[in-house]
């Protein structure tokens, strides 16, 4: 089978100041690939992420895209939007579709059907009209995954899309984005904790700072090196699923 | 004269249309740019804005030139200046506000002190006067607003983005440097439209209350924004005709009938309606 790659990421390398936050990181993703960029808390996961993304500049390196279309975008800490903010789900939803339009910006008859049909799909269509700030965590993690994908985006990055979410949450976003996954859709997730997460993703990229590890969920658990972080995380969430 | 003899002679007056007409514009400029100010919580640019409003009317007088032609220009750099600051990351935005607005009411007050006999002119602009509303105010004035109503109708969806979630804004192609800036050059351009009939201290607050009115009933941004409008253009509307009735500061009298319908919708919502 030819494996089409999406993305190259070519020696990318992110500077604050003197301070080299990534240092010369190179990976490539391919169609289909479900990855899970794990790392400590200020290992350079989110700058990898913004850098690819054009949010943050890259001091060296490039990001090479195969592909031309949007992105799917879940940026972190989202989860806790100002409660007071009203924004209905709805025109959260339609946010999403912005990068396909050209100015003025403007949204038709057949936006709002893409996003009714995106919310169907999340399975939140019956929170269509309420206030965003609202929702529960888990609710508003899956309103913001269908504004991530209401464009049909090539590719999904997400960026800590589980941190605010509890265990059981935490184990129905997963099992959502896996049947994404399965259904075509490649995903690219930060987390700066694996356990529960590492068991569905194909691949596995450590860093701190550089890549330490990029292999498969279970070569990463042998690895003796990372032993403290795997033991911290990985084995702990494992424990805690077998217990439950 | 009976009150309703007073109020169909004020509407006999050229002064009260002309008060009227500004003040509609100034309630549905400032309740649109509010909205995307307010819950940016960037409503505080306003009010640094209007104090350098006031050194810029000071300055007006001092030199015995029209002060809303200086107001203008020197509102707007401001405000560019302001959010570049910021931007540099050596001056935080709420201290960026708090130096121009010190320095600005430091100048203002200099300049009266030194001028001594246009004090009484002066306190016109700082709480608003209708009496003093000119052709010239008029016709700036609808012709500011013209300008910033038809800039957030056409980047609406940019800017309701970009106040929700300035990063994913980012992703979308959304510019939001340049964004940013355009929103503090109207907030700018607010500022000055509300200088003569709600005044340099007030106008900020015209800016924060109708959102904020708004934001207890609506669960969406659109209606947000227009129950804000509508609440905005009422609420001005009362309160210049009742500026007139009882020889208030119009300035005033708008902002206490904000305040008190701010109140009562508040306790509605939070005391009574749950």
């Amino acid at each position: 089978m030819i494996e089409d790659v999406l993305m190259h990421i070519d020696r990318l390398t992110v500077k604050y100041h003197h301070y080299t936050a990534v240092d010369r990181v190179s990976f490539s993703v391919k169609a289909g690939d479900f990855i899970a960029i794990a790392g400590e808390n200020g290992s350079g996961k989110t700058s990898l992420i913004k850098a690819i993304l054009g949010l943050t500049h890259a001091a060296e390196g490039v990001v090479n895209k195969h592909v031309s279309g949007p992105i799917g975008y879940l940026p972190q800490n989202t989860v806790v939007q100002d409660r007071a903010f009203p924004a209905s789900v709805e025109e959260v939803v339609s946010m999403g579709l912005l990068a396909t339009k050209s100015f003025p910006r403007r949204f038709g008859r057949a936006d709002r059907e893409r996003v009714r049909e995106s919310l169907i799909r999340l399975n939140v269509a019956n929170l269509a009209k309420k206030r965003f700030g609202l929702l529960s965590g888990g609710q508003q993690q899956r309103v913001l995954l269908a504004r991530a994908l209401v464009a049909n985006p090539y590719i999904l990055i997400l960026d800590e899309p589980t941190s605010a979410l509890d265990q059981a949450m935490r184990k129905r976003f997963m099992d959502i984005l896996q049947s994404l996954n399965q259904a075509g859709v490649t995903i690219l997730l930060i987390t700066h904790d694996i356990g529960g997460i590492g068991e569905y993703v194909n691949r596995v990229i450590y860093m701190e700072r550089r890549i330490l590890f990029d292999g498969s969920f279970t070569a990463f658990c042998e690895q003796a090196e990372l032993s403290p972080y795997i033991h911290t995380h990985a084995m702990r969430h494992k424990g805690e699923d077998e217990a439950s | 004269m009976t009150w309703l003899e007073l109020l169909r002679a004020a509407f006999t007056y050229g002064f009260m249309w002309r008060a009227l007409i500004v003040g509609v514009s100034i309630a549905l400029s400032s309740a649109f740019i509010g909205s995307f100010l307010v819950l940016k919580r960037f409503s505080m640019i306003g009010h640094g804005l209007s104090h350098v409003a006031f050194a810029a009317v000071a300055i007006g007088l001092f030199f015995d030139q029209a002060p809303l032609l200086i107001t203008l220009p020197m509102v707007v750099l401001t405000a560019v200046l302001v959010l570049k600051l910021n931007e540099s990351a050596d001056v935080h935005g709420d201290a960026a506000i708090g130096l121009a607005a010190a320095f600005s009411m430091a100048l203002g007050t200099t300049l009266a002190s030194i001028g001594g006999g246009f004090n009484l002119d002066l306190y016109s602009y700082l709480f608003g006067s209708i009496l003093t509303i000119k052709m010239l105010d008029l016709w700036l004035a609808i012709g500011l607003s013209l300008i910033v109503l038809v800039t957030v109708f056409l980047f609406f969806e940019d800017l309701f983005t970009m106040t929700f979630d300035e990063s994913f804004a980012q992703v979308s192609g959304i510019r939001t440097k340049r964004l940013n800036t355009l929103l503090a050059v109207l907030t700018g351009l607010v500022i000055v439209i509300g200088i003569r009939a709600i005044g340099t201290l007030l106008i900020s607050s015209l800016i924060i209350f109708p959102t904020v009115i708004a934001m207890q009933f609506s669960k969406g941004f659109k209606a947000t924004i227009l129950i804000a409008v509508i609440s905005s253009v009422i609420i001005v509307f009362v309160g210049l005709i009742g500026s007139f009735l009882f020889d208030l500061p119009s300035g005033s009298a708008i902002v206490l009938l904000n305040g008190i319908v701010f109140f009562f919708v508040y306790v509605y919502h939070r005391l009574i309606k749950r």
